[in-house]
C-alpha cells in the first residue's frame, strides 16, 4: 500500500492528530542573536533573531527536537517549520535568497523525525505536510485606506516564490502540501496556482491541504470571505483535508469548523489556538480545556484531523490525542454537483 | 420545472463598457467612484453576478480590468456576489484572474481558435480556480441552428470533461442568442434554435449550464422598450422552461409575464416562437402603440430618502453611502443651532452605530472603512462653518498629536478619533500610519502639542507604544498620552506602558470616550484630580494582574539554584588585574568617536538599517548620509569646543560569590568585605542550560581562590543641557535632538572603549585582543559588562553599589535620582565579569520565594522589595 492509501486508511478509520505550536516551542530555547546566525549565517549582514524558520539550517537539533516531542504526543502529520520560507518573508530579514535552503532543511529534518518514529511505530506511519505560510503581505487588500485599488504584491511574485518554495518541500520529501493559516485567499490560490504549477513540471502529485483563517466575530477571513465562501474559493484543488487554523480558540472556532463540517467534501481539519492572546500577546487555554472542547467537535463528527495553532505544546496534542481516542472520525458527506461560485458570500448553483 | 425556474441566476450587465454607454463614460473619465455606483446597484437591483467587461478600443483593457476589480474587492456590497470576468482577450481575462479571491467566472473561452488553445485556456482557468462560460462557437465559425449549436457544445464538453477533467457543473454553455425579428427570414428561427439547443444541453451534458445575453434578442426594437421588455420577458419564459438556469440580464428591463399586455405578448410569442410568417411586420405593426408607454425604468430603492435627515445620514453611514451625504449634512446643518451639533448629533449616532454593528460581527472591516469615509466628506463639509464660527467665539481646545505607531497600518479607529476631536475644537495633528516614535514626539515638541495619541490594532505594535513611551520619558517629553485601539487594554496600559513613565498615560478604550477624555486633560480645574484618579485605578489593575497565575512554567528558587552555572573550579585560574582600587578616567571626543556604534544613532531618528550599509540605502541612504554628515559635523565641533565631556570612573577589585550575591573586598586588605552587590536568578524552567545568575561567573567564596570584579559609571552628558537648551531656545529642535542623540552614543562608545582598557590593561587578562569597531559592537571579546535596570540584573537600587564602591557622585559629580536614574542621562554604568564563559541573559519572571530571600539580603521589608522588582514579578 502506498503511502497516501495508508494515510486516507488511517483517516477513515480514526481522527489524526497534526502537530501542535513551533514557535511557542522554540521561544522556551531563549535562542541569542548569536544561535540564530549558527556557523553557516554568523557573518550575515543583518540580525536574524527571530527567523524561526532559519533554524532548519543553524539549530536542525532543536527543530528537529521538537518535531519528535509532538510525535511522541501522538502527532500523525509534523507541519514543517517553514510557516515564512517565502521570499516576501523572507525579505524581511534580506534572506530572499535562502527560501529554496531553508524549506528542503525543513523538510528533510521533519522527514527524518517522522521516518524515524514511524521506524518505531511500523503500523502507525508518520506524516510530513510541507508547509506555505501566507506570507506577510495581502494580494486582494489595499496598504492604503486612500487608495483602495492599490496593492503591494502581485499574483505572480506569489506564484514565483510559492514555486521554488514547493520544489524544495517535494524534494526534502514531503508527504503533503498544506497551504496554512490563509487570511487572504488570494495569496491561497497563487500558492495553489504556484503548486498546481510544480506538479506539473515533476508529472505526479501530492494532496493538498488548505487551512484557513477566520480572523475575529465577523465569521469572516481577513479578506472578508465567509468560511464557505472561501471553501468555494480553494475547492477546484480538490483539497485532501479543508479547515481552519489559528486566530481564534476552540470556544470560538466551532461554529465555523460546524461550517465546513457541512460543506467539505474532502476531510475537515482544525488546529486551533490555545484561547486567544491575553492582553500581553501570550496563549493560556491548558492542555486539558483545550481538549475537552475538541473531543466535543469529536463526538459531534465535526473533525477528522485535529492539531493545535499558536500556544499548543506537545501537551495540548497529547491531552486531544487522549481526548480523541477512539472517537470516530468525521464521514465524508455526498454533496450534490453544483457550480459552487463565491464572492465574500458563497453561491451556489 | 419549477426548480430550475427558482434557481434562474440573474447576472447584472450594466459593468460592461460595450452594452453600457454611461458606464463607458465613466471608465473612459477615470470616475471609478460613480462606476463602482453603477455596479453597486446592480447588486442592490437583484444580480446575484456583475459582468463586468472592458473591452474598448480607447481603453487599456487590462489596467481597467484589474483597476476595477480591486476596487471592487474593497466594496463588501459588490464584492460579496461572485463576478464574471468578461472580455474577448485571454491577457485582459487572466489579469483579472490575479485579482479575484472569490470563485469568479470567466466569459469566455471556445474552439474559435482551435483545439489546442481551448484546452490550454481551460486548463489555467481551473488552476486560477474560475468556472468558464463556453461559447457555442468553432474554428468554422459562430453556431446559429440547434444542431450547430448542440454539436459544438457537445463537443466542447468532451474536450473538457473527458480529456482535462474539467468540472462539468463549473461549464457554462453559451449557445449564442441572436436577433430575431430583423426582417431577414433566415433570422426567423434564432430563439427557437436557441431554446431547443439549451433543451436538449442540459438534457444530455450532466450537470452544466446553460447562459446567454438576453437583450440581442430585442436588438431591432432598440429605442422602444416596453417592446423590448416584453420579448426579454416572452423569451426567458421559454427559454427557462428548456433550461436555461443563467442569463446577462438587466433585471430593470424585465417586465414580469403575466403583466404584458395580450395583445403585446400573443405578438412577442409569434415572434419568438416563430408561429407565423408575418409575425415580424405584426409586432412591427403594434410597436409604435406601446412605444413610451412602458413603466418607468425600475429605480433602486430610495424609500430611504423619504425618511427624515437624521435617519437618512444613519443610513448613508451604515451602508457607507456617499451620493447624497453632502445635501443631507447641509440640510442637517440648517436645521441645527450649530454646526457643530450634527457631527455630535446625527453623525456621531449613525457611527455609533456602525460600532455596535460592527462590535456585533454584522458589519465588517471594509464596511466600517467605507462608513469612515463617509463620515469624512459630511465633516469636510461643515469644516469651513465650524471654522467660520470659530473665528467669531472660540479658540481651540487644545492640541493633540495622533499616530498610528510604526509597524501598523491599521487607522480606522484613529482616524474616526481625530474626526470627533476635531469636530470639538480639538486641533489635531494626524501623523498617519507607521509612524515611528522620533517623528511622533519631534513633531508633539514641534507643534508644541498638548497630548499624544498613539493607536494601532496588531499585536506587535503593544511593544510598539511601550517604546514610544519609553521614547517620550528618555527624552523628558512629558504630555499626557492616550492610548487606543483594538489589541491595547487598560491592563496592558496598567502594566506596561504607565509604570515607567512620568507623565499622564490613559488608556481610551473607544471613540466616543477619547472627547471626555481629553478635555478633562486639558481643562486646569479637572486634571490633576483625574489623573490622581487614573493613576489609581492603574495601580489596583497592576495589583490584580499581578495576581494572576504564572504562564510560563516556574521552578522553586531551590531548583533554580541547583541548576546553576558551574565550571571546574578547581581549575580555573582567575586573572588578578593589573590595577586594583579605582579611579577616574576621562577621554576626548577624538577618540571616543571611533568606537561609536553607529546603528542605533540611525534608529533614534527612524532610520531601520545597519550602518554602514545604511549609508548607500535606496530609500533611507540619502536621509542617512544626510545626519551621518550632520552628526560628524557636530562632532568636529564638540571635539574643538570641549562643551561635551565626557568622564567616568572605574574600578577593579578582589572578589567572591556566595549564592547570588558577589562579595567585595578592600584591595589594600583582601580579607575586608567593602560591598554586597545583589543578583536575581531566573526562576523559569529551563529545558537545557542553567538558571543563570551573574554571581555564577565570579569564584565562589567556598572554592578558597581569589576572583576578581570591576565596575564603572561613565557619561558623555556633561554640557548636554545647556546646549540642547541653547539650541531649542533658537527654535533648533533638530540639533537639540542631534546633541541628545551624540551624547547618548559618545556614552556608550565610552563604556565600550573603557571596557577594551580594562580587558586589555586595567585588568589585562585578553592583553592580545586585537578587533575592530564592528566586532566591538557585537560583542566578540572575553568577558560582560551587564548594566543595572537591564535584563541581566534588572534590579536598579544595585546602582548605589557601583556609586559608592567607585566614589562616583563625590569625585566626578554623576548622581542617582530618586528612582535611581543616572544623572547626566546620556550615562552607562555596570559590572564587569572577566569569566569567559559569562554571558548576558534575561533574568525575567522571579516567584516569591526568590522576592523574600532578596529583600532579606538588601535588607528591605515585602513592599519595598515588591516596589523595585515590580517588572520581574509580572509576567
Amino acid at each position: 500500500m502506498n503511502k497516501l492509501a495508508q494515510l486516507t486508511q488511517a483517516a477513515k478509520s480514526r481522527i489524526l492528530l497534526l502537530d501542535g505550536a513551533m514557535g511557542t516551542m522554540i521561544q522556551q530555547h531563549k535562542l541569542s542573536e548569536a544561535d540564530y546566525r549558527g556557523e553557516e549565517y554568523k557573518d550575515w549582514h543583518c540580525d536574524v533573531k527571530g527567523n524561526n524558520d532559519l533554524l532548519a539550517i543553524t539549530q536542525p537539533e532543536i527543530i528537529k527536537n521538537i518535531h519528535l516531542a509532538y510525535l511522541n504526543a501522538g502527532a500523525d502529520i509534523l507541519e514543517t517549520n517553514t510557516f515564512n520560507a517565502t521570499a516576501i518573508s523572507m525579505a524581511d530579514y534580506d534572506m530572499q535568497a535562502e527560501v529554496v535552503k531553508i524549506n528542503s532543511a525543513a523538510a528533510k529534518l521533519a522527514r527524518e523525525a517522522a521516518d524515524q518514529m514511524t521506524a518505531l511505530t511500523p503500523n502507525k506511519p508518520r506524516f510530513v505536510a510541507g508547509v506555505l505560510g501566507p506570507t506577510s503581505r495581502t494580494a486582494s487588500i489595499s496598504p492604503d485606506v486612500n487608495d483602495p485599488g492599490m496593492r503591494n504584491v502581485t499574483f505572480d511574485a506569489l506564484v514565483e516564490t510559492y514555486v521554488e518554495a514547493t520544489h524544495a518541500l517535494i524534494e526534502g520529501q514531503v508527504d503533503l502540501i498544506m497551504l496554512e493559516t490563509i487570511f487572504d485567499t488570494l495569496n491561497a490560490k497563487a500558492a495553489a496556482f504556484a503548486v498546481g504549477q510544480v506538479f506539473d513540471e515533476l508529472g505526479f502529485e501530492l494532496p493538498m491541504m488548505i487551512s484557513g483563517t477566520i480572523t475575529d466575530a465577523s465569521g469572516r477571513t481577513l479578506s472578508g470571505q465567509t468560511t464557505e465562501a472561501f471553501y468555494n474559493s480553494m475547492r477546484h484543488v480538490s483539497p485532501y483535508s479543508f479547515g481552519l487554523n489559528c486566530a481564534l480558540g476552540p470556544d470560538l472556532l466551532r461554529q465555523y469548523v460546524a461550517d465546513l463540517s457541512r460543506v467539505s467534501e474532502g476531510f475537515v481539519s482544525a488546529h486551533p489556538n490555545a484561547g486567544l492572546p491575553n492582553e500581553f500577546g501570550e496563549y493560556d487555554m491548558e492542555a486539558d480545556e483545550m481538549a475537552t472542547h475538541i473531543k466535543e467537535w469529536a463526538e459531534s463528527g465535526l473533525v477528522n484531523i485535529v492539531g493545535g495553532c499558536c500556544g499548543s505544546t506537545p501537551d495540548h496534542i497529547k491531552a486531544i490525542a487522549d481526548a480523541v481516542n477512539g472517537l470516530k472520525p468525521r464521514v465524508l458527506p455526498k454533496l450534490d454537483t453544483r457550480m459552487r461560485l463565491s464572492g465574500l458570500e458563497p453561491f451556489t448553483h | 420545472m419549477t426548480n430550475q425556474i427558482a434557481s434562474f441566476v440573474n447576472v447584472g450587465e450594466r459593468t460592461n463598457v460595450t452594452g453600457s454607454a454611461a458606464f463607458k463614460r465613466l471608465i473612459l473619465s477615470e470616475d471609478y467612484e460613480a462606476a463602482l455606483d453603477v455596479a453597486r446597484q446592480q447588486v442592490e437591483n437583484g444580480a446575484q453576478i456583475i459582468d463586468i467587461n472592458m473591452d474598448e478600443a480607447m481603453l487599456d483593457s487590462e489596467a481597467a480590468m484589474v483597476r476595477f476589480l480591486n476596487l471592487i474587492a474593497s466594496e463588501p456590497d459588490i464584492s460579496r456576489v461572485p463576478v464574471m470576468i468578461d472580455s474577448s482577450k485571454w491577457t485582459v481575462i487572466e489579469a483579472g484572474l490575479k485579482c479575484v479571491q472569490g470563485k469568479a467566472i470567466v466569459n469566455s473561452i471556445s474552439l474559435k481558435e482551435g483545439k489546442a488553445q481551448f484546452i490550454e485556456q481551460a486548463k489555467k482557468i481551473k488552476r486560477y480556480g474560475a468556472a468558464a462560460v463556453v461559447m457555442a462557437f468553432d474554428e468554422t465559425g459562430q453556431a446559429d441552428t440547434q444542431a450547430r449549436k448542440f454539436e459544438i457544445c457537445k463537443r466542447s464538453y468532451d474536450v473538457l470533461v473527458n480529456e482535462i477533467n474539467f468540472p462539468p457543473e463549473d461549464i457554462i454553455f453559451d449557445p449564442n442568442i441572436f436577433a430575431v425579428a430583423t426582417g431577414i427570414e433566415e433570422h426567423n428561427n434564432y430563439a427557437v434554435d436557441f431554446i431547443e439547443a439549451t433543451r436538449q444541453i442540459r438534457r444530455e451534458l450532466p450537470h452544466c449550464h446553460v447562459s446567454g445575453g438576453l437583450s440581442n434578442i430585442s436588438f431591432s426594437f432598440r429605442g422602444n422598450n416596453p417592446v423590448r421588455e416584453a420579448m426579454h420577458s416572452v423569451f426567458l419564459y421559454y427559454a427557462i422552461r428548456a433550461g436555461m438556469d443563467m442569463g446577462i440580464v438587466n433585471a430593470g428591463q424585465l417586465e414580469v409575464y403575466d403583466e404584458i399586455p395580450v395583445e403585446l405578448r400573443d405578438a412577442v410569442e409569434d415572434v419568438i416562437l416563430n408561429r407565423r410568417d408575418d409575425a415580424t411586420d405584426r409586432l412591427l405593426e403594434l410597436a409604435p402603440k406601446y412605444q413610451g408607454g412602458g413603466k418607468v425604468a425600475q429605480a433602486e430603492d430610495l424609500s430611504w430618502r423619504e425618511q427624515d435627515v437624521n435617519k437618512r445620514l444613519e443610513h448613508a453611514l451604515v451602508k457607507g453611502i456617499t451620493e447624497y451625504i453632502i445635501d443631507d449634512t447641509e440640510e442637517a446643518r440648517q436645521q441645527a443651532e450649530r454646526p457643530l451639533h450634527v457631527i455630535e448629533g446625527p453623525l456621531m449616532d449613525g457611527m455609533n452605530v456602525v460600532g455596535d454593528l460592527f462590535g456585533e460581527g454584522k458589519m465588517f472591516l471594509p464596511q466600517v472603512v467605507k462608513s469612515a469615509r463617509v463620515m469624512k466628506k459630511a465633516v469636510a463639509h461643515l469644516q469651513p462653518f465650524i471654522e467660520e464660527e470659530k473665528t467669531a467665539d472660540s479658540r481651540s481646545n487644545g492640541k493633540i498629536i495622533m499616530a498610528t505607531v510604526k509597524g501598523d497600518v491599521h487607522d480606522i479607529g484613529k482616524n474616526i478619533v481625530g474626526v470627533v476631536l476635531q469636530c470639538n475644537n480639538f486641533d489635531v495633528i494626524d501623523l498617519g500610519v507607521m509612524v515611528p516614535a522620533a517623528k511622533i514626539i519631534q513633531t508633539a515638541i514641534h507643534e508644541k502639542a498638548d497630548m499624544i495619541g498613539l493607536s494601532g490594532l496588531i499585536t506587535p505594535s503593544l511593544d510598539e507604544m511601550v517604546h514610544v513611551a519609553a521614547e517620550m520619558q528618555r527624552l523628558g517629553v512629558d504630555l499626557p498620552l492616550l492610548i487606543g485601539g483594538a489589541t491595547t487594554s487598560k491592563a496592558h496600559t496598567a502594566v506596561k506602558i504607565e509604570p515607567a513613565t512620568g507623565y499622564p498615560v490613559v488608556y481610551v478604550p473607544n471613540a466616543s470616550r477619547a472627547v471626555g477624555v481629553c478635555q478633562k486633560l486639558i481643562s486646569d480645574d479637572a486634571k490633576p484630580k483625574y489623573i490622581a484618579d487614573i493613576k489609581a485605578e492603574y495601580i489596583k489593575v497592576r495589583d490584580q494582574h499581578a495576581r494572576k497565575r504564572p504562564r510560563t512554567k516556574s521552578i522553586s528558587f531551590e531548583q533554580a539554584r541547583a541548576n546553576r552555572f558551574t565550571c571546574d573550579w578547581s581549575a580555573y585560574a582567575p586573572v588578578k588585574p593589573r590595577f586594583l582600587g579605582s579611579q577616574t578616567v576621562t577621554a576626548d571626543i577624538a577618540t571616543l568617536r571611533n568606537y561609536i556604534d553607529w546603528t542605533p544613532f540611525f534608529l533614534t531618528w527612524s532610520l531601520a538599517g545597519k550602518y554602514p550599509r545604511i549609508l548607500e540605502d535606496e530609500v533611507v541612504g540619502a536621509e542617512a548620509k544626510s545626519i551621518f554628515k550632520d552628526a560628524n559635523d557636530m562632532l568636529d565641533a564638540l571635539t574643538k569646543s570641549k562643551e561635551l565631556n565626557a568622564i567616568g570612573r572605574v574600578g577593579l577589585f578582589p572578589a567572591n560569590s556566595q549564592n547570588e550575591d558577589v562579595l567585595v573586598f578592600d584591595p589594600q586588605t583582601p580579607d575586608k568585605q567593602i560591598a554586597t552587590a545583589h543578583h536575581l536568578r531566573q526562576q523559569t524552567q529551563k529545558p537545557k542550560g542553567a538558571n543563570n545568575c551573574l554571581s555564577d561567573f565570579v569564584t565562589p567564596l567556598d572554592a578558597n581562590k581569589r576572583d576578581y570584579i570591576g565596575a564603572f559609571a561613565v557619561t558623555a552628558g556633561f554640557g548636554e543641557d545647556a546646549l540642547a537648551t541653547a539650541y531649542e531656545k533658537d527654535g533648533d529642535d533638530y540639533n537639540s535632538i542631534m546633541i541628545k542623540a551624540i551624547a547618548d552614543r559618545l556614552a556608550e562608545a565610552f563604556a565600550e572603549y573603557l571596557h577594551e582598557t580594562v580587558r586589555k590593561a586595567l585588568w589585562g587578562y585578553a592583553p592580545d585582543e586585537a578587533l575592530d569597531n564592528e566586532a566591538l559592537i557585537r560583542e566578540k571579546y572575553q568577558g560582560i559588562r551587564p548594566a543595572p535596570g537591564y535584563a541581566a540584573c534588572p534590579e536598579h537600587t544595585e546602582k548605589q553599589v557601583i556609586w559608592d564602591l567607585l566614589n562616583v557622585e563625590e569625585e566626578i559629580g554623576m548622581k542617582l535620582t530618586s528612582s535611581y536614574a543616572m544623572w547626566p542621562g546620556a550615562a552607562v554604568s555596570g559590572w564587569y565579569f572577566a569569566h569567559p564563559e559569562s554571558r548576558y541573559f534575561a533574568v525575567a519572571k522571579i516567584q516569591q520565594d526568590q522576592l523574600e530571600d532578596y529583600a532579606t539580603r538588601k535588607g528591605w521589608d515585602a513592599a519595598t522589595a515588591e516596589k523595585w522588582l515590580m517588572p520581574n514579578l509580572q509576567d
